[in-house]
């Protein structure tokens, strides 16, 4: 369970969030939408604790960052997964050595305890025969799986992705969005992804937030965002021209 | 971002660097990667350069050195000491902040860029700690490198001059070992260390601390080697000054 409130954060004297309040549940994949340069990427790196936020406090099962003391926040680290937007994999490692990583920092596992560990989570995400090869070799998508691989080596509570699918073709963003999914439900854990791909929205969105000028505009999920009243996130929503096309037929009650 | 914020957050990243280190076992295998990528990947350059410096140095000497009452063997003494005081640690120091230099510097600039560094941070890890401590390990073994470099020089200043017909061997080796100071080399050595601190830290702070894209990897590569190169450069002159003069 991850809960925010009245978040803000400005940079000198640029506010980019400007107040929010909401909560993300175990198990269950929450969105977090809007244009770019809405502040997406700046709300989760808060969650991150990558930026310090300006105002508001953020808890993780009941207590917040300030709450924590040293040892707590290092283990509450641990337990936290992110999928960046590049997917930021160690240009330096091979496949198998990036998932590796985070075991090979915290944990006490034995070699062949990490081997195991790291051949389970590269088949979870469905990578073969990659394991030598260093992330300039293989494909966006490929890199995307290790990066969630590599996130979820640990076992961790939280889970936070940075435009998982940018950048993937539709079919291949598809599968990176249900293998979240799936992945979110069978450990349980709190999972926040930041898009702008309305095929996420439709598919996986438990929950949506959707961010506007800095604070929350809508908030539901993926059965109701047909009915919104918000004029701008309709935009959003129905951006493309096939959207628009069924919006109208619906309402016209074909 | 003006110049004196730049240095406070150069001293504050000095400060940080040695915080929460890294676990290790891990810190074992960064530092033998740096030192081949820092140390063992320059040997070539260096030994090359070191040679024909040398031997440029000794022939420059004994092409000016027409003055039939000044020995011959002063050749061997001014190459002697223009390679030990100055060609072998400045010079080397400076063509490192072109290689090593612009190699730090774009690759922690990339990883940047490419929020490896957020995702080591994310971890839990201090980035710092962990990109730039064992760079600085790896550059105490600089030492080791111009002690090469000091002794190729020689070596190809002594070869110019003899194969050259310029003097003969004994005369050569006399000059060699005349004067000698031990002082010098210690002040030689001292310098090298300050200089291989500075070619770990500066490069890697204007990596560390870069923004935007690939683009600007390159500027900063760039402004890293101008930098370093001044830094070195000023630095000589202030250690020259204090343990000199
Ligand atoms: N480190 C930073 N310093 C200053 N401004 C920033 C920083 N990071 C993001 N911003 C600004 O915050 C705004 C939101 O950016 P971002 O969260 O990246 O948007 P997106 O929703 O596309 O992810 C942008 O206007 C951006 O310029
Ligand atoms: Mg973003």
């Amino acid at each position: 369970m991850v809960k925010v409130e009245n978040l803000h954060k400005s940079f000198d004297d640029t506010a980019v969030l400007k107040g929010i309040t909401t909560s993300f549940e175990p198990g269950k994949t929450s969105l977090i939408i809007g244009q770019s340069g809405s502040g997406k990427t700046v709300f989760l790196k808060c969650l991150l604790g990558l930026f310090e936020p300006t105002e508001g406090d953020i808890y993780f099962d009941d207590k917040t960052y300030n709450d924590f003391t040293k040892d707590e926040k290092s283990k509450l680290r641990k337990n936290m997964g992110m999928v960046f937007q590049g997917g930021a994999l160690f240009d330096s490692m091979t496949v198998f050595e990036n998932v590796m990583f985070p075991l090979r920092m915290f944990t006490k596992m034995t070699a062949s305890e990490m081997k195991n560990r790291v051949s389970n989570v590269l088949d979870r995400v469905n990578l073969h025969d990659a394991d030598d090869k260093y992330p300039s070799e293989i494909s966006g998508g490929m890199q995307k799986r290790v990066s969630i691989a590599r996130a979820i080596v640990n076992k961790p509570k939280f889970l936070f992705c940075d435009e998982p699918n940018s950048g993937l073709d539709p079919n291949t963003a598809t599968v990176i969005d249900q293998l979240i999914q799936e992945i979110t439900r069978e450990n349980n854990i709190t999972t926040v992804i930041n898009t702008h791909d309305m095929n996420s929205v439709f598919e996986i969105g438990e929950k949506i937030v959707y961010l506007q000028d800095g604070l929350i505009a809508w908030e539901g999920n993926k059965d109701i965002i047909h009915d919104t009243d918000n004029e701008d996130l309709t935009n959003f929503v129905y951006s493309s021209n096939l959207f628009k096309k069924v919006r109208v037929a619906q309402q016209k009650g074909y | 971002m003006n110049y004196i914020e730049s240095v406070g957050q150069y001293f504050m990243m000095l400060g940080d660097l040695f915080k929460k280190m890294t676990k290790g076992s891990v810190l074992r295998r960064l530092i033998i990667q740096e030192l081949n990528d820092l140390m063992t990947k320059s040997l070539g350059i260096v030994v090359f350069i070191s040679f024909f410096i040398g031997a440029v140095v000794s022939i420059q000497m004994a092409l000016n050195l027409s003055n039939p009452i000044i020995p011959k063997s002063l050749i061997g003494y001014a190459a002697r000491q223009s390679i030990i005081l100055e060609f072998a640690p400045t010079f080397i120091a400076i063509i490192m902040a072109g290689k090593v230099g612009s190699f730090i510097t774009s690759s922690i600039g990339t990883m940047r860029v490419t929020e490896q560094i957020d995702a080591l941070e994310v971890m839990g890890i201090n980035s710092l700690n962990y990109l730039v401590f064992p760079k600085i390990i790896a550059m105490l073994f600089f030492p080791f490198l111009i002690a090469i470099s000091m002794f190729v020089g020689i070596v190809g200043a002594y070869l110019a001059a003899v194969f050259g017909g310029f003097l003969s061997s004994e005369n050569f080796l006399l000059g060699m070992q005349q004067d000698f100071i031990p002082f010098q080399v210690a002040y030689a050595f001292i310098k090298t260390i300050v200089f291989a601190f500075i070619l770990a830290t500066v490069p890697s702070f204007h990596g560390y601390y870069m923004k935007g894209g690939a683009l600007e990897v390159g500027r900063a590569s760039t402004t890293s080697f101008v930098w370093t190169s001044v830094i070195i450069i000023v630095s000589n002159y202030v250690i020259t000054q204090l343990l000199l003069s």
